[in-house]
């Protein structure tokens, strides 16, 4: 792959944390980073695409597995939940991780942002 | 065992100085970290088949980019990344500035790779060594090597970490990432008793690039006080073993053997850092070593002094084998201080009792304390976590140059 200088770069931003943390927050800090959350999506507009989402919590999740079986729940055990994903679009890696470090949740515990980068070229493959 | 000449000295000298720069220059022209990476690689294991054959060229800077570019054009062909040829802005490769060979380390340390990734990539971008090298220094498998670079270049790509130096508000902490890729470089690497990694001193790589860092990045009180420690303890590593092999311990060794110019520089770059009024963990050590290195004996050393250090450096560094040395300095100032600091070491049982050098300081504490027969017990235990010959002899080689027991 060519890292040609400005080849755009998509990054997938996911949101995680952990329920039972989620669940011992203080609900007067959890609104307030809440508030800080919708301005991070004001701030930063011009970085994330509209192609993200908020998930609705993991109770709500459904799995279908390899050979069409349908269970409740999320695709693995961990105790670590996706919340929502932003895609991304910044110059290079030190923007993506600059960008995530200044998600408002991760002042709280049991937290975790994970930044993959977007297939946008394919040759890489060939 | 192989012996260094000194056209080998000359060849890991060119190596080092040259190949960062090709690296960088490369990817700046082609725009491909690996193929750069690669043909740098190549050009590099070519050299060291031609120059031990031929001799050392007159412009081996010049011999060296020829053969990397040329191995860049043929992975090009070879891969058909015939758009990187596109990218292509002057037909000669020029050479990169010391700053991107800092952009290239930068790139190689990122926090995105993982930490003995970072190790393989720098040694063999910024340092040119080949993999076959480090794995000995190393004593990682060649083959287990070589995948973690590949995955390592295949994660700067697929990412796109960029080579450049991190904005100031990011500098300290990324710098922190490439002392310690250099610190564990010095430290960790495995030598034969003569101090020699066979065909490369990876400590001298080490102390040289300890050097470049802090000349590049000249308000980094971190780099400085860095450089400084491993200046000096290359200074004094001339004494550490005997003629036959032997480790000898600090109190015994000749100083006259030390380098006191090297020890001089040292002595600079710690002013130098002192300056900027940033203390941090590396200055510290080096402000140790440099108490060691400056005291004309081991009966004569500033303990006090030491003592304070260590106060510093623990409230910074509390880990247990900075707690251990600080014990054992401490316990240099007298009896109810080497009270205190049994004290202080048997509250590190629980996590260094397997550690063979806890129990050698443990006798040594307790035979300051005229407790002979308990110090023979711990020296009993130390013997017993180092009886295997193998291992013991692989303890003695790994030239650890952290201050230990006795602070060599």
């Amino acid at each position: 792959m060519i890292l040609r200088e400005g080849t755009p770069m998509k990054y997938v931003l996911m949101f995680t944390s952990e329920p039972a943390a989620d669940a011992a927050t203080d609900p007067e800090v959890a609104k307030a980073v809440y508030g800080r959350i919708y301005q991070w999506f004001q701030d930063n507009a011009d970085k994330i695409d509209e192609n993200g989402a908020e998930l609705q919590p993991v109770e709500t999740a459904t799995t279908v597995k390899s050979g069409g079986l349908v269970v409740d729940g999320p695709f693995n055990e961990a105790k670590e939940v996706i919340g929502g994903f932003s895609v991304i679009d910044v110059p290079d890696m030190d923007a993506a991780v600059a960008l995530a470090k200044t998600w408002p949740s991760l002042e709280l515990p049991g937290i975790a942002v994970e930044i993959r980068p977007m297939v946008v070229d394919y040759s890489q493959f060939e | 065992m192989t012996t260094r000449s000194s056209s080998d000295d000359r060849l890991a000298t060119t190596l080092r100085e040259e190949s960062g720069r090709l690296v960088a220059a490369l990817y700046r022209r082609f725009r491909d970290f690996d193929i750069a990476e690669e043909a740098v690689q190549g050009a590099v294991v070519e050299a060291l088949t031609a120059w031990r054959r031929d001799g050392t060229p007159d412009r081996p800077a010049a011999w060296l980019t020829t053969a990397a570019q040329r191995n860049a054009l043929d992975l090009i062909r070879r891969r058909g990344r015939q758009e990187a040829l596109a990218a292509r802005a002057e037909p000669s490769v020029e050479r990169g500035g010391t700053d991107d060979r800092i952009a290239l380390l930068f790139a190689c340390c990122h926090p995105a790779l993982a930490p003995e990734a970072r190790l393989a990539l720098t040694l063999r971008a910024v340092i040119g060594l080949t993999t076959p090298q480090i794995a000995r220094a190393f004593l990682v498998n060649e083959q287990t090597l070589a995948q973690r670079i590949v995955r390592a270049k295949r994660k700067v790509v697929s990412t796109h970490i960029e080579l450049r130096v991190p904005d100031p508000s990011e500098l300290p902490e990324r710098l922190g990432d490439v002392l310690a890729v250099v610190y564990v470089m010095y430290n960790e690497a495995f030598v034969s008793s003569t101090g020699r990694t066979q065909d490369r001193d990876l400590g001298a790589d080490a102390v040289w690039l300890a050097d470049v860092i802090a000349t590049s990045l000249p308000d980094q009180a971190e780099a400085w006080g860095l450089a400084a420690l491993l200046t000096l303890q290359h200074g004094r590593s001339a004494a550490r073993f005997s003629s036959d092999g032997d480790l000898v311990l600090l109190r015994d060794q000749d100083r006259g053997q030390w380098d006191h110019t090297a020890i001089d520089r040292a002595t600079g770059m710690l002013e130098r850092a002192a300056s900027l009024r940033a203390s941090g963990p590396y200055q510290l050590q080096a402000a140790i070593a440099a108490c060691h290195a400056e005291a004309p004996s081991w009966g004569e050393t500033d303990w006090l002094q030491i003592v304070a250090l260590y106060g510093a450096l623990i409230r910074q560094d509390s880990s247990p084998v900075v707690r251990l040395n600080g014990a054992i300095a401490l316990a240099q100032l007298g009896d109810r201080q080497a009270t205190e600091a049994l004290a202080d070491v048997d509250r590190l049982a629980d996590r260094l009792d397997g550690y063979h050098l806890f129990h050698a300081s443990r006798a040594e504490l307790l035979r300051l304390l005229d407790r002979d027969d308990e110090a023979a017990v711990a020296d009993r235990r130390a013997l017993e976590l180092t009886t295997n010959e193998a291992e013991r002899r692989l303890l003695q080689t790994r030239l650890r140059r952290h201050p230990l027991i006795d602070g060599s």
